[in-house]
């Protein structure tokens, strides 16, 4: 039974569902829980932005508290997967990454491989991204394409509460570690979503709606920038194809090639720098694979090659527009 | 005054809110009967004609092809012969002037789906109409794998003059994915019990497809509550079933594997639309709906055979019965199963006849059953 709730209760609903399922997922985090074993509430906090609140309730023991210490609960996380549990990690801000990432991209990406194939790692690190808080450079990146750049990790980046929550799951149930990106301006975004629990794939990309002038790919927040640029092009006459990759590894490169074929157009929507970005890498395999159905240039939407500002009129200018996007989309449309 | 009618943009399904213009189907002048298709419309989800309410002449096409317009937005004129030019402008004038589109947020009114509880089965279903005293309500049971949007075209124009409920199947829709179901019978004990439960003590039964089949065994099963059958490309009616098209639909992970499978079900394959397949897939990957749907389809058609005869069940019952002559899944040669049934076998139709013939269905069903 569908119903509407929003982005961050679709992330809580999947790991309640999945802890119940399967006595083998923890959770971990800083203030995950927020007061487990100090006087009062066990569950004061629910994490950063609270959203993993009311669980440890649901599932006494099973969400920990760590210290503020990423490189060792991260470590710890990883390890606990390697012997047995589905541990799902928070890390606050993706922005964190750094004093974690011998453990995330040389041990955690790569045990499979160094064991021959005889270890997996289903460990899931979550965590927020995205600049327009007005939180400065240190807490505002994207990072996906980082991510998305190391084989052996899956990278996972949904722009809706129905993805959300079916990501999650299957992310919970994959058998290799996978980095769950979450955009802070999503967190509030209502939308349908079943109350069962259900699973969306790796690799399918979703064709938020179609259009047969130009294909525009974007991902996270930037999709909802799309439809809102896609809306004001309709009126102009101009109809647009929207793709969300949503998970960046691995890359539904099938549909993003099938949609250019018929358009002959591509914009492509990135939150990210634009120097080795998502944007950069889908349109260079669609320079290569695309290239004679090509009736324009590819352009790219992203932010500026520079540190997410703090000043707010700074910032503000930093992050992809809808008004960018339509611009974009009208070059390629008058091209020749 | 002559009677002067609009005709709006329809809402086929609870998210609808807008919808293109096709092609009008109708010209200017021409005379028009309750029932016949005046203009093709186009929402996400799925294309369709939207259907005359009232006879007349189509006096304006006041939409154009290729237009968007909100749900309820003037779309045409229908009006009586009589009806001058002056009063036509004014009704246009006065409707546009007052017409307000729905917002996103309204998104949620009209008609909403209800549940009930039957046993442990959670069932979704939508009641559309008025109770209407000597008039025994009519209810709508869908196919394999399908669910209460099946009969999108079919339900509000069948429930004018009377209420028409139509459900969801245990394992189907939003009702509860119980598995262990693998027959009519077993489908049928809980179609009663939600009859009960919503006090349907008698009523007109129409099933496409596996539902047909699920008609057949409510009414050999509990026969003093079923009023009529009308029976679509019904199952139980013969053997023969298209198994490469279940096992297709069981087994479709996937857009690509799912779409070949879908447009079996249709004559013209330009009606599974990307928004279609990725609905199916959401459905599909709901936890318990594969095994429920693998439970079922080994219980009744398992090797392409089905393994359910239940002709004899409609003796002593009025029966209609409607089938797409070139129908991929369950042959039209099952249509002349029932002695004594009235039988319309549509040409250059297929399997989803009530969504693609719905003008000419709605015709039969609401003719048969008064």
């Amino acid at each position: 039974m569908a119903r509407k709730i929003t982005y961050q209760q679709a992330i809580n609903e999947a790991l309640d569902q999945e802890m119940s399922r399967d006595p083998s997922v923890i959770i971990m985090g800083e203030d995950v829980a927020g007061g487990e074993g100090s006087p009062g509430e066990n569950d004061a906090w629910g994490g950063v932005l609270g959203v993993t609140k009311g669980l440890y309730a649901k599932h006494p023991g099973r969400v920990l508290d760590t210290p503020i210490s990423e490189s060792g609960y991260v470590g710890a996380a990883v390890g606990a997967a390697c012997n047995g549990l589905r541990p799902v990690a928070e890390l606050m801000f993706i922005d964190f990454m750094g004093v974690c990432f011998d453990q995330i991209f040389n041990q955690a990406a790569k045990f499979k491989y160094m064991f021959g194939g005889k270890a997996k790692t289903p460990v899931v690190i979550r965590a927020m991204y995205g600049a327009g808080f007005r939180a400065a450079a240190q807490h505002s990146q994207c990072l996906y394409n980082v991510f998305t750049h190391i084989p052996g990790l899956k990278v996972v980046i949904p722009s809706n509460p129905y993805d959300a929550k079916g990501l999650l799951i299957q992310s919970i149930r994959d058998n290799d570690p996978v980095i769950f990106l979450e955009h802070k301006a999503l967190y509030t975004m209502e939308g349908d979503v079943p109350a069962e629990s259900y699973i969306v794939p790796f690799g399918e990309a979703a064709v938020v709606q179609e259009g047969d002038d130009v294909t525009i790919v974007a991902m996270g927040r930037m999709v909802h920038y799309a439809k809102e640029a896609a809306g004001n092009l309709r009126k102009k006459g101009i109809q647009c194809e929207i793709i969300d990759p949503r998970t960046t590894s691995p890359l539904d490169t099938d549909t993003i090639l099938e949609s250019v074929e018929r358009t002959g157009r591509l914009v492509v929507v990135d939150e990210s720098n634009p120097r080795c970005s998502m944007a950069s890498d889908i349109s260079s395999f669609v320079a290569q694979e695309a290239f004679g159905a090509l009736k324009a240039p590819i352009q790219m939407v992203t932010a500026p090659h520079v540190p997410v500002p703090f000043a707010a009129s700074l910032e503000d200018l930093y992050i992809p527009s809808p008004a960018r996007i339509e611009e974009a989309v009208m070059k390629v449309k008058e091209y020749r | 005054m002559s009677a002067i009618h609009t005709v709006t943009m329809p809402k086929w399904g609870l998210s609808m809110q807008e919808g293109k213009v096709n092609l009008w189907l109708k010209e200017v002048g021409d005379t028009i009967d309750p029932g016949e298709e005046i203009i093709e419309v186009e929402s996400e989800k799925i294309s369709g004609a939207v259907e005359a309410s009232v006879s007349g002449v189509l006096r304006r096409q006041v939409a154009q092809p290729d237009e968007v317009l909100p749900v309820g937005a003037l779309l045409g004129i229908v009006a009586e012969k009589g009806a001058s030019d002056a009063d036509i402008d004014a009704v246009i004038a006065r409707f546009q002037a007052e017409f307000v589109p729905p917002s996103a947020d309204d998104a949620d009114s009209g008609p909403q789906t209800q549940t009930v509880k039957v046993g442990n089965v959670e069932v979704r279903y939508l009641k559309l109409g008025e109770d209407v005293a000597g008039k025994d309500p009519l209810l709508l049971i869908h196919g394999f794998g399908g669910d209460l949007n099946n009969w999108l075209f079919n339900h509000s124009p069948l429930s004018e003059s009377r209420a028409v409920y139509a459900l969801d199947l245990p394992g189907h829709g939003s009702t509860t994915k119980v598995t262990g179901v693998a027959s009519l019978d077993g489908l049928a004990e809980v179609v009663i019990g939600f009859m009960d439960a919503v006090g349907l003590e008698c009523a007109h039964l129409a099933g496409h497809s596996m539902g047909g089949g699920v008609c057949l065994a409510i009414a050999k099963r509990a026969p003093n509550k079923v009023k009529s059958l009308s029976l679509i490309a019904s199952a139980g009616l013969g053997n023969e079933i298209n198994g490469a098209y279940i096992d297709g639909f069981v087994a479709a992970a996937s857009r690509n594997a799912l779409k070949p499978v879908l447009a079996q079900l249709y004559s013209d394959e330009s009606l599974v639309t990307r928004s279609m397949i990725d609905d199916m897939l959401k459905f599909k990957r709901l936890e318990g709906v594969d095994s429920a749907l693998a439970t079922l389809a080994g219980g009744l058609f398992a090797g392409g055979r089905q393994a359910e005869q239940l002709a004899s069940a409609a003796a002593g019952k009025p029966t209609l019965v409607i089938w797409g002559e070139n129908d991929r899944v369950i042959p039209s040669s099952h249509a002349t199963a029932i002695p004594g049934a009235t039988v319309k076998v549509m040409p250059g139709q297929g399997h989803m006849v009530q969504l693609e013939a719905a003008g000419e269905v709605n015709k039969l069903i609401g003719e048969f059953i008064g």
